[in-house]
């Protein structure tokens, strides 16, 4: 059980993660989690506004239930698979989140300054999280494809776009950690 | 019921991004800065044996549920379109510290701050195709 409760090293969860990539492929689908947020505007009635979202979402119904089992995955998983949900980071790292405004890194999943409610009821921290969003959704519809579209499969299948895409995230991530992140908090 | 399976599949996705920390701020602002090897092992194990997986697939000694060869759409092509939207993305994914998939795991954790995040990137698909026309690809 310790297996299971403790976190997962990196052998064990890049393996499981393929394994889901060839499930969705086996069941006749594809392995792609952000296109469900242009089913989602679709969803929402774009379509009146926007031509491209005129599709019928109902097709896109095994990509979504993908989607809600994500969320049932993260609630079974915090809620009874995680007891501890410290993160052991390089303490060079939580060194480093200190000196830029991030305190007491790793001591959950996620930084206080960004997510807590507090972050969330002022007014930078909502514009933070809005971009972030923004950002990731436009982003990733403009390449045609995410972490997983993208860097999971694209790269399996050894396609040039996707090792654009893939520099491309490196690129964007290097810029915001090194270059913005220290003179936001 | 049909598509029960696709459920399945994403509550055990679900629970690997949990579990190997990958749905954690820190942990991806940790792989920016080169500290740990921990995200790099995670999506480079998934590559080498989704390169096998789809080798498989191609060679077709893997088939789908209904003994069919799979079929593997390709990416589109160009430069501009993949690399300004692989960089929009990085930087989102940097300050947010989620890409799609976490971010629906987070709302499973019961994270509410990520409410504003996973409306803000149905924004930004939104935004983008209304906007499309005007960019390079």
């Amino acid at each position: 059980m310790d297996y299971i409760l403790n976190p997962w090293p990196w052998y064990v969860a890049g393996p499981l993660i393929a394994l889901c990539m060839y499930l969705m492929f086996y069941f006749g689908k594809k392995f792609g989690v952000s296109s469900n947020l242009e089913t989602l505007c679709s969803v929402a009635g774009a379509g009146k506004v926007v031509d491209f979202f005129k599709f019928d979402w109902r097709a896109k119904q095994w990509n979504l239930n993908f989607v809600a089992g994500l969320i049932i995955g993260g609630f079974i998983a915090s809620q009874w698979l995680a007891p501890d949900q410290s993160v052991a980071l390089n303490p060079d790292v939580v060194q480093n989140l200190s000196e830029i405004g991030i305190q007491n890194a790793g001591a959950q999943y996620l930084p206080d300054e960004i997510y807590s409610l507090d972050a969330l009821l002022s007014l930078k921290g909502f514009l933070i999280l809005l971009g972030a969003g923004l950002l990731v959704g436009f982003g990733a519809r403009y390449s045609g494809g995410c972490t997983s579209g993208h860097g999971i499969v694209g790269l399996s299948n050894l396609f040039t776009e996707s090792f654009i895409a893939v520099a491309g995230f490196f690129i964007g991530g290097l810029i915001m950690t090194w270059l913005i992140l220290p003179y936001i908090f | 019921m049909k598509y029960f399976k696709f459920l399945l599949v994403g509550v055990f996705f679900g629970i690997i991004l949990f579990k190997a920390e990958v749905v954690s701020w820190f942990r991806i602002y940790e792989m920016f800065k080169f500290k740990s090897f921990h995200m790099y092992g995670v999506i480079g194990s998934a590559v080498v044996i989704g390169l096998v997986v789809m080798f498989l697939f191609k060679k077709r000694k893997l088939k789908t549920i209904e003994g069919n060869a799979v079929y593997i759409e390709p990416k589109k092509k160009g430069v501009s379109r993949n690399l300004l939207g692989g960089i929009i993305f990085g930087l989102g994914w940097a300050l947010g510290g989620a890409c799609p998939g976490p971010m629906f795991v987070l709302l499973g954790k019961g994270v509410i701050a990520i409410i504003v995040v996973l409306i803000g990137a149905i924004l930004g698909a939104f935004l983008y195709h209304a906007f499309k026309h005007k960019l390079p690809h």
